[in-house]
């Protein structure tokens, strides 16, 4: 443990203040394709940023390099001062303090939805089963749904399972929220459900990244706006002026895409 | 946040990145190797092991089957003579002398004609029931159905031809015969007794269920027993039933209740709408069954009933055991010849590959039927 | 009385009847008509068929001496002075033994087979798929008697013995091992392994407590592997290492002492065991591909290692998926072991349903106990895993 805390401190020099995410000129290749180029970005503690961008623009594989779910293969990705190598310390670490929300929930079928909250704080956090137990309890409390607790996730709508898995990230006590496309696969009816819990989850503070195109939300709670294309950032603003005032073309294109219905 | 956050250290506008190759060693041969055979240790420790593996027992092999071997010679002793030492390479003059009785059997030579008549008929009976897009396919189905009486004919004879006993059949032929009667025969039965086990009578629904679940209960081998000590006793006195006809009724029913429970599952696929669908129609129960539920219970269950095939045609081989010279038996009984025994190798790799050869190719069409009803067409 | 008993299908089914329930019972009471008159047939023409023949129908056979003798009989005794019913006893035993041991063979080399095809690993891959390929698409009864004609025929006569070590000999008479012998004081080392078994039950659940409580995780596996052959090894050596092997020794024409094991026995059991596991490494791997990804990124997002990831998350939803399809294989194997006779390895189907029909001519009878041991162990096997399968099933889906 001291051995890591150490190392943990080493990289930590090179921090700049309150950026909790650095990336520098990072690229990332599938085989031959240049999905990622040269990616920079910074984001401090407590700041709110939607990704938002065409299909295919890369923008799914960005959040997921974050926690190492993809391998970047040039370039820096620090996160809590923390370098991510190929070193499996450094990815559990960095996996710790990193929440994650998937597209398709991915929550545990063949545990209660409970069980599914408490898991990681008891094998991960090495915390009492009672204890784990309250901690998921209370957050399936504020995701407003204690009285699923018992039950198991293919009982439950899309928009109830989504909240389930937000709890579970949420039990580890995460420092970062990366969300991928949370709403994509909801039904319209349960977006609002899912929504308000960011919502709610924004406005306590939590630094979080979003890849989502719900532009209301973005305009909501968003400090700024990236976007991305062909594997690139082509513009990043706060929601305001990227809305109102869109410096590249492709930018209007989207956007006028995307709000036409 | 704002612009200051993105540093652009290369000099290209947003949205005109060009696509750069990836860093040297993640693609070509040796980003593939890297990748597939010596991604982490464990890896690389395997990859030596099959390696390793492959360099002990491939070229062995290949010296052994083809560049040692011996063939058009009259005995063993005369193939080991040619090679250094006994056994180094493949006397195939053993196979090459037995091919015939291994593909006839005891077939009497001058009428051999009709097995090979009956064969290519076969062929030509399979291509219209394996392929749907054969023109006239619905003419072409009816000669398929008319097929096994048609070579029933030929091979037993009489109407004109000479009458052939059936113990003379044997080889390849024999193992086709029992294969094709099974499977031809066990789907209609497996059918009905499908529907028998699904239907809402619980007489008929309990009689089905009795008969599927003691066949699946006990092995062919016991059955086959069966066929060859006592299925004569079953029989009004007097009556006699060849040996070869008893064994073709066993393997035909205990094809049937494995195909039975196959076409089961496809029958539970079925969703409700569909009966509830023909029910609003007005259709009766057999008119429902064979317009709008069985075409697609069976269109599901098609894979598995082609595996239960390949069982089927690989369990032939169990007709050795109660004195009917299959394909394997003839090879077998061959080695207790003076003249080539000790050979099993070579007899036994045959026999392997010619049920290799009809088997993969039964399980690559059922790949490309599944492949084709994955895309719904 | 139709609807009550189906009603899922039942229901839509019988409104295709549209109100002929009446239908239904004529068509029901002709079927069992039909089929009773049928067997009724049967059972007449046996009896007079047998009656012809100067045969009755009874069990008597059973207790007459069999005077055959059974080559492999490793557990219970017997020679040809006992009588058939014990023959039978013998060979069923026979058949258990292989089933046995096939059942755990197939199972250890299907799931290796398994993962190895699921590798990402290119080489490996393509080879266990050929080997996977070749081995389904040949016969079962080929493989017996293939490998039955390598170990007679490829291996020496007991004079040349292959010998590794001076210790084992292979021979195509039979594979000598050294037999363990017993010493006074061996005892202590079972009584350990035993407290061995006990201790991790019971360490298990204590761990299992004091991680829901403290939060404490114990490395339970190691504990247990250690356990288990940590403790019998420390009282053998400390009881002065109470055991010595019988080594074979060649004498004549044969090896003397050692455990003998008939190449009937491996040749069936080894077949049996890689061809099995040819079809358990297909539902493993169908099982495994079952589970999304997306299961293993969520759990290791959450900072679960690798092993726990196995641990908590796939292992619990493979085996849910793969334990019906193996429980069917277990129960091909058994009912595959029958080809034992093609070798000449005495299990059930070769004493009672062979040798004994012969020798007494009592077909029905003795088919009729074949069939029933058959039918009883497929009932069992699957009641066990229907058990089983029950236990570790979701309670809710």
């Amino acid at each position: 443990m001291t051995e890591v805390q150490t190392d943990q401190n080493q990289v930590r020099s090179s921090r700049e203040d309150d950026d909790i995410i650095q990336i520098k000129e990072m690229h990332k290749w599938y085989g031959e394709f240049h999905v990622l180029k040269n990616i920079n970005l910074s984001v401090k503690k407590g700041e709110r940023i939607v990704i938002c961008g065409p299909s295919g623009s890369g923008k799914s594989t960005l959040i997921r390099c974050i926690n190492r779910l993809e391998e970047h293969q040039k370039g820096k990705i620090i996160v809590d001062g923390i370098e991510l190598t190929g070193d499996l310390k450094h990815i559990e670490l960095i996996r710790k303090e990193v929440g994650m929300v998937f597209q398709h929930f991915n929550l545990f079928p063949h545990l209660t939805n409970l069980e599914n909250c408490a898991l990681a704080p008891i094998w991960v956090r090495k915390m009492p089963r009672k204890e784990a137990e309250e901690i998921g309890m209370n957050f399936l409390e504020r995701v407003k749904i204690p009285e699923q607790a018992r039950k198991f996730p293919g009982q439950l709508s899309g928009g109830q399972q989504q909240r389930v898995a937000i709890a579970r990230s949420l039990c580890m006590n995460p420092k970062i929220m990366l969300f991928d496309e949370p709403t994509s696969a909801l039904d319209p009816e349960m977006i609002a459900e899912v929504l308000d819990v960011m919502v709610e989850l924004a406005e306590e503070g939590m630094t979080m990244l979003c890849v989502t195109h719900e532009m209301g939300f973005a305009k909501r709670v968003a400090d700024s706006v990236i976007f991305m294309d062909g594997g690139e950032v082509i513009e990043s603003n706060e929601p305001n002026e990227f809305f109102n005032n869109p410096k590249s073309d492709r930018t209007k294109l989207f956007l006028s895409q995307i709000l036409a219905h | 946040m704002s612009d200051a956050n993105l540093t652009p250290k290369e000099n290209y506008t947003p949205g005109n990145h060009p696509d750069l190759p990836p860093p040297p060693g993640t693609i070509g041969t040796i980003g593939w190797m890297r990748k597939n055979l010596f991604s982490t240790p464990l890896n690389t420790f395997l990859t030596l092991l099959g390696i390793a593996t492959i360099w002990v027992t491939i070229p062995p092999i290949f010296n052994w089957a083809i560049f040692n071997s011996v063939w058009n010679v009259a005995s063993r002793t005369e193939c080991w003579d040619q090679m250094a030492y006994p056994n180094e390479g493949a006397c195939w003059a053993f196979v090459q002398n037995r091919f015939l009785l291994l593909i006839y059997g005891f077939y009497p030579e001058p009428e051999r004609w009709r097995v090979n008549l009956s064969f290519l008929m076969l062929i030509l009976a399979a291509v219209p029931i394996l392929f749907d897009q054969v023109p006239k396919r619905k003419w072409a189905l009816v000669y398929s159905v008319a097929f096994p009486f048609i070579a029933g004919w030929l091979l037993v004879g009489g109407f004109g031809l000479n009458p052939v006993d059936s113990d003379k059949f044997g080889g390849v032929m024999l193992t086709i015969i029992i294969g094709v009667t099974g499977i031809t025969f066990s789907l209609p039965l497996g059918v009905v007794l499908a529907l028998g086990r699904t239907s809402n009578m619980p007489a008929l629904r309990i009689v089905c269920v009795l008969f599927i679940e003691f066949i699946r209960g006990v092995p062919l081998i016991a059955l086959l027993f069966i066929a060859s000590t006592m299925l004569n006793y079953f029989l009004p006195p007097g009556s006699q039933f060849n040996l070869l006809m008893r064994v073709l009724i066993m393997v035909t029913l205990f094809a049937a209740a494995y195909n039975a429970e196959v076409v089961r599952g496809g029958l539970q696929g079925i969703p409700r709408g569909q009966f509830e669908a023909a029910d609003a129609m007005g259709l009766k129960y057999w008119q429902a069954m064979r317009l709008i539920v069985l075409p697609q219970a069976l269109k599901i269950s098609i894979p598995g009933i082609v595996n239960n095939f390949i069982g089927l045609y690989k369990d032939t081989t169990l007709v050795l055991i109660i004195g009917m010279f299959d394909v394997l038996q003839i090879g077998r009984s061959s080695l207790a010849d003076a003249e080539w025994s000790g050979l099993a190798n070579e007899i036994y790799l045959f026999t392997a590959l010619f049920f290799f050869a009809c088997c993969f190719s039964m399980s690559r069409y059922s790949l490309y039927l599944e492949k084709k009803l994955h895309t719904g067409l | 009385m139709a609807e009550n008993v189906s009603q899922d299908e039942g229901k839509t089914l019988s409104h295709l009847w549209r109100n002929k329930e009446s239908r239904a019972v004529i068509i029901q009471i002709v079927t069992l008509v039909v089929i009773l008159i049928f067997i009724g047939l049967i059972l007449r023409n046996i009896s007079i068929n047998l009656k012809a023949i100067g045969k009755d129908f009874n069990f008597d056979f059973l207790f007459i001496p069999a005077g055959y003798d059974i080559t492999f009989q490793p557990i219970l005794d017997y020679s040809p002075e006992d009588n058939h019913l014990w023959a039978g006893v013998i060979g069923i035993v026979n058949t258990l033994l292989v089933a046995i041991s096939g059942i755990i063979l197939a199972t250890i080399l299907g799931f290796t087979l398994g993962v190895l095809r699921l590798s990402s690993n290119w080489l490996i891959n393509k080879m266990s798929y050929v080997f996977l390929e070749f081995t389904r698409n040949v016969p079962l009864l080929l493989h017996i008697l293939f490998v039955h004609a390598i170990i007679t025929h490829t291996l020496p006569i007991p004079k040349n013995a292959i010998s590794l070590n001076d210790t084992f000999f292979l021979t195509n008479r039979a594979i000598y091992l050294p037999e363990p012998i017993f010493e006074s004081g061996f005892w202590l080392t079972a009584v350990a392994f035993f407290a061995a078994i006990v201790f991790i039950y019971y360490f298990k659940i204590w761990a299992k407590k004091t991680q829901d409580e403290t939060g404490q995780i114990y490395p339970v596996f190691w504990i247990s592997v250690a356990a288990l052959f940590g403790a019998p090894i420390i009282i053998f050596l400390v009881s002065g290492s109470p055991l010595s092997w019988g080594i074979p020794v060649l004498k004549g024409f044969n090896f003397k002492g050692g455990l003998a094991i008939r190449p009937e026995f491996i040749a069936l059991w080894l077949a049996l065991s890689y061809y099995t596991a040819t079809y358990i490494a297909e539902i493993v791997r169908g099982g495994i591909l079952a589970i999304s990804y997306g299961q293993t990124e969520a759990a290791s997002a959450l900072g679960l290692r690798k092993n726990r990831v196995l641990q908590l998350i796939l292992i619990p939803q493979t085996l849910r998926i793969i334990i019906p399809p193996l429980t069917s294989q277990y129960l091909n194997l058994t009912k595959n072991s029958s080809l034992a006779i093609a070798i000449g390895y005495m299990d059930v189907v070769a004493t009672i349903g062979g040798i004994s029909l012969m020798q007494t001519g009592k077909e029905v009878e003795t088919m009729l106990i074949v069939l029933l041991t058959y039918l009883f162990f497929s009932l069992l096997i699957s009641a066990i895993m229907n058990f089983f399968n029950r236990k570790i099933r979701f309670k809710e889906r």
